[in-house]
């Protein structure tokens, strides 16, 4: 074949490829969209399902908006105080260069790639063990896990990126490597952090196949930590599952909220560690 | 200062321990799956469990094959639907695409990483699944190989599975291989440019055979994405455990086995060491995938750190 032929043959398969790729983000969103914004309604969020909801009749999904929100914000600060200190600890003022920090890090790669089933089944277990039942605490603690190694791994890459010059300056002014590390570093990376925090957070929110076993679900609001508690992805799923249109068009309400939740989230991140970034030294 | 220099050592070994113990967390993970799920592996072979095709819990006959299958199958129709797409897309963006277009596209790629799996579950259902109702007695009926349908198809199928699998691997092996791209070292390209080869000719003789492990590494970890996806799959496979034979057939893959039966797995005997021995082999392929990945994307990492 002639090479330039070939060039241009290969050039608009590419595009092509591009284009469906790019495309079926936008399929999605336009799918979600069409089918969801109709049944929308400010009753379906500020309400909770009454009597008969799940045969068509009236309600919303309050109880699982707000047990995302509990289940997301909780784990997210848990998993915030775990994984900010241990991100710290792979910089190279204290392990990042050791051997043990090269299997660490390997292990939270494995970490990220397991799936979230899995994570159900082992939380599950757990709390079998302790005797607990499906609730808020449970749903926490999986989610946690699950954050866990997005948030360490994500927050090492930015730490790293902070100038060692601005270290060495602290560090001859007399600071002490926590003093270094927490005077200097954090706030150069606040940004990094803060943008892990917005992905774990993402990642929490819209996960189903964790919380199925852990988490339960329910009609109510939860009053403590061992309620029962309902999630929007477990309401996606089982409105969608009912026999009944009006309660199938509400899971694609639903699914339209989640969608918008964590589009919101990202695309505000993107902007915020941008304006942040202002202000940092590289 | 002897109290600067406590504080500062407590802080170390706090965040060291922080550190260890959630890299800890695959050891315990593991530990714990295999525990739950020795009572079965006591009472059956391996090779009872993976090869056999009855599934009767009640009968106390656990057997894996058909689920297996299912999982592979679904995971492979996502991967030559998306591997292609994915590999082009990123040759696109680090070979061709100015600039200006790569920083735009490249978030818009993120953003579907980020869209949860029962929001692609939904779109499979009200987009996917009622195409393929429609379209495949039509190709059913042409005779070709794996393309077959008996009677009817619902449209919840290995397919369906597939094409909303691969859309949700698509921004890791787009990411991934076009990281790689880019650090092929320009000279490469020079080299190949001056001696009158055109810019594709560069890339399939010189780019790609450079960046080629890493693109590898790319398709393995989106491969042991989609082996371990579960409720996007679950909602629009069909979820009938017989061993398919088109693509138009449904499959009922191990993740969705044991997110569909974890309600009532606690009531029979064996039944949850089936399911959790179930989580646990899918724990450990995906561990040898990531972990081959890896190996080969820190290698790469390595020696451009060496120029």
């Amino acid at each position: 074949m002639d090479k330039r032929l070939e060039e241009r043959l290969f050039k608009i398969l590419m595009i092509v490829s591009l284009g469906i790729v790019v495309g079926s983000l936008f399929m999605v969103i336009a799918v979600i969209i069409w089918n969801g914004a109709p049944s929308l309604s400010i009753s379906m969020m500020t309400q909770t399902p009454k009597g008969g909801y799940y045969l068509g009749k009236e309600g919303g999904i309050l109880n699982a908006i707000m047990g995302s929100l509990y289940l997301a914000f909780g784990s997210v600060i848990l998993a915030l105080i775990i994984s900010l200190p241990a991100a710290l600890s792979l910089q190279k003022d204290y392990i990042g260069k050791t051997r043990l920090a090269y299997y660490i890090r390997l292990s939270l790669d494995v970490l990220w790639g397991t799936p979230s089933i899995v994570y159900g089944a082992f939380g599950f277990i757990v709390m079998l063990y302790f005797g607990m039942r499906a609730s808020l605490m449970g749903g926490i603690i999986v989610l946690t896990i699950l954050q866990l190694p997005i948030m360490i791994r994500s927050m090492e890459e930015v730490i790293k990126l902070v100038p060692y010059e601005l270290k060495e300056a602290s560090y001859t002014l007399g600071a002490t490597r926590f003093e270094t590390t927490s005077g200097v570093v954090i706030r150069q990376a606040l940004p990094g952090i803060f943008t892990a925090v917005i992905l774990a957070f993402g990642r929490g929110i819209g996960d189903a196949a964790s919380v199925l076993f852990t988490a339960g679900y329910t009609d109510s609001l939860p009053r403590s930590l061992f309620d029962p508690v309902a999630s929007l992805p477990l309401a996606v799923f089982f409105q969608l599952g009912t026999p009944f249109p009006e309660v199938q068009q509400r899971a694609y309400a639903s699914a339209l909220i989640l969608l918008i939740i964590v589009l919101t989230l990202s695309i505000v991140s993107r902007y915020l560690s941008r304006k942040f970034t202002k202000n940092i030294i590289r | 200062m002897f109290s600067r220099k406590l504080k500062d050592i407590i802080a170390g070994r706090l965040m060291l321990a922080a550190a260890v113990l959630s890299s800890m967390l695959v050891i315990i993970i593991a530990v714990a799956l295999y525990l739950r799920a020795k009572p079965i592996l006591d009472v059956k072979s391996i090779a009872e469990l993976l090869l056999g095709s009855t599934w009767m819990p009640f009968q106390g006959e656990f057997g894996f094959f058909p689920f297996i299958l299912g999982t592979l199958y679904v995971t492979l129709i996502a991967m030559v639907i998306a591997v292609p797409l994915s590999i082009l897309s990123a040759i696109y963006l680090a070979e061709y695409a100015h600039e200006n277009v790569r920083t735009k596209v490249l978030p818009v790629i993120d953003l579907l990483a980020g869209i949860p799996p029962v929001v692609y579950g939904v779109w499979g259902v009200l987009a996917v699944v009622p195409v393929i109702s429609y379209i495949a007695p039509v190709i059913g009926n042409l005779g070709i190989p794996f393309l077959t349908v008996k009677g009817y198809s619902t449209g919840y199928s290995m397919l369906a599975g597939g094409i909303v699998l691969a859309i949700m691997v698509f921004p890791i092996i787009i990411s991934i291989s076009e990281q790689v791209l880019r650090a092929v070292p320009f000279d490469m390209r020079e080299a190949s440019l001056s001696l009158g080869a055109t810019r594709w000719q560069t890339i399939k003789h010189a780019v790609i055979r450079i960046a080629y492990p890493g693109i590898a590494a790319a398709i393995i970890l989106g491969f042991s994405r989609a082996i371990g996806e579960t409720m996007a799959v679950l909602m629009v496979v069909g979820n009938v455990p017989n061993i398919p034979s088109s693509v138009f057939d449904s499959a009922y893959p191990l993740t969705a086995l044991i997110a569909n039966n974890y309600g009532e797995m606690m009531s029979i005997p064996l039944y949850d060491s089936a399911l959790l021995l179930a989580a646990l082999i899918l724990m450990l392929v995906i561990l040898f995938f990531t972990v081959a990945a890896r190996l080969i994307l820190i290698r790469i990492e390595r020696r451009m750190a060496h120029g």
